[in-house]
């Protein structure tokens, strides 16, 4: 389908993309690599009337080693992911996400900025923010991933709010991570990601609930000596699925479960 | 309402007035007039319409003309040099990695890419390397054949008859 009428622009700074938000205001969107809101706005789920194309925007492009941490610029993209040395040394579980999402034509346009700021409970970067305590960067304040996400794609994002890099604790610890999914090319029916993180493990969920999820009672159990199948039956406390046309919420639960302990064990023989 | 698009097509620059919404896959097949690029599934999942932008796969369903403002686009046109086939397209010639041929120039394109990345995939980098592509006719053996085909001719450890791709029997094209 044809997307409904916009006005276009492309701003030189962040600061530029923030006014083209106030001056055209509620209904404008920024854009980035599009390979979300697009298909939205082609199916007509989305119909802004301005979009601010960020694409150009110098310095949002980098990924930079800052002591703990790792900064990831908004407008680095999945297959930048894939390819960069620093990130398969500091956060090999986002790069190992990177390979999994949508497929090659995809991963060459889309962003992790665009994935944060769209806030999909399906958006495998979403959960790994969260999990690992993660900061989201904007040009007004930063914001701890554990706050950001709200609702059903809904973000702490204020409209005139820019996301420009997010700071992901370095993490090199064993990890997995399973992308439940019929075509190689799909979202997650379901997913799980797990990071060892010094003494503990950090869980994660996708497409689980409204929002991503932390698996806090699975690392509870863990932390408190639980088998992998043991803590992995903890997963239902952590997940509130809904049933859609691919499965139902009776077996994303399920799902959950089992993937939850597979992804543990996967992650532990991998040492 | 209209606004400037400059970019370069197959090494050629343009410039014309488009309205933002319109996609590049529609740029392309009606303002370029670049009808090798095809729409099939129309919902970014087939793959049908790639492209590459700046020498990257795309999908041209998903990406507005102005989007592309400034880049290098190239199409399925654009593949062919000096009227030889690209060893790809001799490739998917030659394998028969085609039927109705309707998904094949988005394969190409794909191909093309994927090869450029990775000169010599593994059957699984195949599989992987054109995950965004839907072909409902071949079950994909002779698509795989051919580019594993392809990579050899273009790694020079051609040999048979995909060693038609470099030298006098390779196939000609007008334009």
């Amino acid at each position: 389908m044809i997307t409904a009428a916009f006005e276009y622009a492309r701003p030189g700074s962040v600061d530029e993309a923030q006014s083209l938000l106030t001056k055209y205001g509620a209904d404008a969107k920024l854009i980035a690599g599009g390979q979300s809101l697009i298909p939205l706005m082609r199916l007509r789920l989305s119909q802004p009337t301005a979009l601010i194309d960020i694409q150009g925007i110098p310095g949002l492009k980098e990924v930079r080693r800052d002591d703990g941490f790792v900064e990831i610029g908004a407008l680095v993209r999945h297959v930048d992911i894939q390819r960069n040395a620093t990130l398969r040394e500091t956060l090999p579980l986002l790069v190992e996400m990177a390979n999994d999402v949508g497929d090659s034509q995809v991963r060459n346009l889309g962003t992790i900025g665009g994935v944060i700021a769209h806030g999909d409970a399906a958006g495998d970067y979403n959960s790994l923010a969260l999990m690992l305590d993660a900061e989201i960067v904007t040009n007004k304040r930063r914001h701890q991933a554990r706050d950001f996400f709200r609702d059903i794609f809904t973000t702490a994002l204020e409209h005139d709010e820019v996301v420009t890099a997010v700071r992901f604790p370095v993490s090199t610890g064993r990890f997995a991570y399973t992308k439940f999914r019929r075509r190689l090319y799909d979202w997650a029916i379901a997913g799980v990601a797990v990071q060892e993180s010094g003494s503990s493990w950090r869980v994660g969920y996708v497409n689980l609930a409204r929002t991503p999820r932390r698996g806090a009672a699975v690392e509870r159990a863990l932390a408190g000596g639980a088998s992998a199948a043991d803590a992995a039956a903890q997963s239902g406390s952590d997940i509130d699925p809904t049933g859609d046309v691919r499965a139902t919420a009776e077996y994303k639960r399920h799902l959950a479960e089992v993937l939850t302990a597979r992804t543990l064990q996967q992650a532990t023989m991998a040492a | 309402m209209t606004q400037p698009v400059a970019l370069t097509i197959n090494g050629r620059r343009r410039e014309d007035h488009v309205e933002p919404r319109l996609l590049l896959v529609h740029y392309l097949r009606e303002v370029a007039g670049l009808t090798g690029t095809h729409i099939a599934c129309d919902t970014s999942q087939c793959g049908a319409c790639t492209v590459l932008i700046d020498g990257e796969a795309v999908k041209s369903c998903s990406v507005f003309a102005v989007q592309a403002a400034g880049r290098e686009v190239t199409t399925i046109e654009g593949l062919a040099a000096d009227g030889i086939l690209h060893p790809v397209q001799q490739a998917f010639w030659n394998e028969h990695g085609l039927q109705c041929g309707f998904c094949t120039p988005g394969f190409i394109m794909a191909a093309a890419y994927l090869l450029k990345q990775n000169p010599s995939p593994t059957d699984d980098e195949i599989v992987r390397g054109l995950e965004g592509n839907l072909c409902r006719c071949t079950g994909y053996e002779n698509i795989k054949k051919a580019v594993r085909s392809a990579s050899e001719a273009m790694s020079g450890k051609a040999d048979g008859v995909s060693g038609e791709l470099v030298g006098s029997a390779a196939v000609p094209v007008e334009g």
